[in-house]
């Protein structure tokens, strides 16, 4: 990350001794349960028998577990921003945009008006038009041009008041997915292709030193070949390294001078001021790192999905996403990644599933994927209502979060009535 | 808009060149404006006058809209996201109203009646719905941080909008009109009916509204209460029920606006809210949030810049339209987050 200078990780010693075996241990938890879940699915799924495997093929599909690593990406990279540093951003989804328009354009062969076949590490096949970059590189690229359009969304409106940020964020949210739905005629030059999206994108491979044909053994051959679109097992692989990054850098961001300077402005913006906290560029940064992840995830969603279509990116995940980070507690990098895998799990899967048994069970025709809105509203309000500061809250988010603002007398006389 | 006064203190001689540029750049943006209008203008007078009188129907709209954004912006301080989403129930209500239940047609006098009772029954189910969320979910949440009320604003904007989908399906549907289509033709200028009804409903209700703010008792309680909650308090005010009071009178404009929005368009979409409810929003900061006059301004004015960039023949053309409002609510919080009529405010401490 560009903005976590070393120096800024490096301080306090003392305190972040503790902090970092503590992260080592969830670090060795992540990797257990991504192991688990991966050998699950690639050796012992097969043998589970013929009814255990239709039960995990609906309930739990290996690419509903994918497309939750990607929710949970993003919802890493709205927790720096919301849970950190305070900002109630609604428009996250921008960032989700334009990470997976950054796929569509380096690596597919769409840019044929621009390239006749250019080609960097790409495990895509040879002799194609268009851009075909490594997919580690578009994730870098991603985040890049993401951390530089948060920046530059940010530094205007960072001066604003809480609630006038969270609009223009919304409007943002809405102009840019409106741009890459419009753009298939800028002057002539088709920049997004319109309703009609990019599609196919390119193979990619799941580690990070470009394709390679060597096989050793049977698992590693799945791993190291050029994946199609239907290679759910090795594209986990990838995702939860994508993931693993995103908790790495939340972890440690957090933990460092940055990370600090967030938790300050988000607790009282003038004492931290006051205490020489640079508001405007810490704040800034929040915005860059959390549009970083957002980038990041858009690129994983457009290879889960091998495409880009503008109307996926609409305001209903910018709402999802800000649900996953209230409900697993807002700052809490372990609360919200459980929050991300629940909902996106309910949400994809879940709901449309148990519809299905209930409609099946009682005869019953009841369209349960349209209380979708019902259920995530809702979990906003009630959160906010009894369980402010989630489901796994830390002990100083609970603390700042319920103390009253006013005087107690008022609490007194206004309370009830 | 709040700099707090020690930012302002702090930052002051920095700021100094960016504040010379960045007004720079707002005339700049001003006089670009004009030229386009005048271009526009010359290149097709009667084209202009349509457009523009499309443009102030639909600010009508927005006006009653950003009402409710500035009604109870001015008295809570909270953006209230469910907002559009009400209006949006508005006009999913009158369908259901006016023509499942009153099975109205177009144009008969019996219309007519059937469509001024379904204007006061819509006004009074969606000024029900905003004292009940407020109610169950804002009032507790008064003293909380910040974030929570915005945030339990956006889950209500998703029941709201759960409500809509399963009264008006997912689709977008079509309503028979009372208002008859064809319009006052003067000379090569034609003013549609609905045109003038939106404008004879608008103009009366923000009278009333108006004289219940600035006359009556509970305006009065409104005012009080918007300026320090705990002096009125003390005063013996019932803030509480002023609030409400404020959240119905909001809720009713908003109902209004999706009658009229309906008799206008003639349809209904569930996910309508949202994006207009933002545009209104706009509309409400441009004129300078927390002021009445200043919402109308700013709807008439949206709705005048949203025509011109769908009609005009140099304008962007419909399918931009909500990126240039957008365009414009980011452009106003960089140059002039006050407003047109509103006074930047010192936050408090």
């Amino acid at each position: 990350m560009a903005l976590s200078t070393p120096e800024a990780v490096e301080t306090a010693p003392a305190k972040s001794d503790i902090a970092a075996s503590h992260t080592r241990r969830w670090a060795l938890w992540f990797a257990a349960i991504a192991v688990f879940v991966w050998v699950f699915y690639t050796f012992a799924l097969p043998n589970l028998g013929s009814s255990g495997q239709t039960i995990v093929r609906e309930w739990m599909p290996l690419g509903s577990v994918n497309e939750a690593l990607v929710w949970v990406i993003c919802a890493v990279g709205l927790n720096i921003v919301v849970g950190y540093a305070g900002l109630l951003d609604l428009g996250f989804v921008a960032f989700w945009a334009i990470g997976g328009y950054t796929a569509g354009w380096f690596m597919s062969n769409f840019f044929n008006q621009i390239s006749n076949g250019f080609y960097f590490l790409s495990a895509a096949p040879p002799n194609q038009p268009g851009i075909h970059l490594n997919v580690w590189l578009v994730l870098g690229l991603a985040g890049l041009i993401c951390a530089g359009a948060g920046i530059i969304i940010g530094a205007p409106t960072l001066r604003l008041k809480s609630d006038y940020l969270a609009l223009v964020t919304l409007g943002f949210g809405e102009i840019i997915p409106q741009v890459f739905l419009n753009g298939a005629d800028i002057r002539g030059f088709n920049l997004t292709n319109g309703a009609l999206g990019i599609s196919p994108l390119d193979n990619v491979s799941p580690l990070p030193f470009g394709p390679s044909t060597i096989a050793i053994g049977d698992a590693s051959i799945a791993i190291s070949k050029p994946l199609g679109p239907f290679d759910t097992t090795a594209k986990y692989v990838m995702f939860v390294l994508v993931a693993a990054f995103a908790v790495f850098v939340s972890l440690r961001i957090r933990e460092g001078r940055l990370g600090r300077a967030w938790l300050a402005i988000r607790e009282d913006e003038l004492a931290a001021s006051m205490m020489g906290v640079p508001l405007m560029r810490s704040k800034l940064a929040a915005y860059a790192v959390g549009a970083f992840m957002g980038g990041l995830g858009g690129v994983v969603y457009a290879v889960h999905n091998n495409s880009v279509f503008p109307d996926r990116f609409n305001f209903a995940i910018s709402i999802i996403l800000l649900a996953m980070v209230v409900l697993g507690g807002m700052g809490n990098v372990w609360g919200v990644i459980v929050g991300a895998l629940v909902l996106a799990w309910f949400n994809s899967t879940g709901l449309p599933q148990f519809g299905d048994s209930f409609n099946q069970q009682f005869g019953t025709d009841i369209n349960f994927p349209s209380y979708n809105y019902l259920f995530f509203g809702s979990i906003l309000v009630l959160m906010m209502l009894f369980r402010r500061e989630g489901l796994f809250p830390e002990t100083r988010t609970r603390q700042v979060l319920q103390e009253a603002e006013r005087s107690d007398a008022e609490e007194l006389d206004g309370g009830e009535v | 808009m709040a700099i707090t006064a020690v930012e302002a203190a702090d930052s002051r001689p920095v700021l100094l060149g960016r504040e010379k540029v960045e007004r720079g750049i707002g005339i700049a943006l001003l006089v670009g404006v004009t030229i386009w209008l005048i271009w526009n203008f010359i290149a097709g007078p009667v084209q202009f006058v349509n457009v523009a009188l499309a443009g102030l129907r639909l600010g009508a709209i927005y006006a009653l809209i950003a009402l409710g954004y500035t009604l109870v912006y001015g008295i809570i301080e909270l953006i209230n996201f469910a907002h559009g989403d009400l209006f949006m129930l508005g006009s999913v209500f009158t369908s259901i109203v006016l023509v499942k239940w009153f099975g109205a047609g177009t144009g008969s006098l019996a219309d007519w009646g059937l469509m001024l009772v379904t204007l006061v029954i819509v006004m009074a189910m969606c000024a029900g719905l905003n004292i009940t969320s407020e109610r169950v979910a804002y009032r507790r949440l008064r003293r909380a941080p910040k974030l929570a009320p915005l945030i339990t604003a956006v889950g209500i904007s998703f029941i709201f909008q759960w409500f809509g989908l399963l009264l008006n399906g997912s689709s977008q549907k079509s309503w028979p009109k009372v208002i008859p289509d064809g319009g006052l033709v003067l000379g090569p200028v034609t003013i549609d009916w609905s045109t003038i009804i939106v404008i004879v409903v608008t103009v009366p209700l923000l009278l009333i509204l108006s004289y219940i703010v600035q006359r009556t008792r509970q305006g009065k309680a409104m005012r009080a209460t918007a300026q320090d909650q705990d002096a009125a308090r003390l005063m013996g005010i019932n803030v509480d029920r002023t609030i409400a009071f404020t959240f119905a009178l909001g809720g009713a404009m908003a109902g209004a606006a999706g009658l009229l929005y309906l008799e206008t368009f003639g349809t209904t979409r569930y996910d309508a809210g949202f994006q207009l409810g933002l545009i209104a929003f706009t509309a409400a900061v441009l004129g300078g949030i927390g002021n009445l006059q200043g919402a109308v301004l700013g709807g008439v004015l949206i709705g005048l810049i949203q025509g011109f960039n769908d009609g005009l023949p140099y304008g962007f053309g419909q399918k931009w339209s909500q990126t240039v409002v957008f365009t414009i609510l980011i452009l106003l919080m960089v140059f002039k987050p006050e407003g047109i009529l509103g006074k930047p405010t010192i936050e408090k401490v």
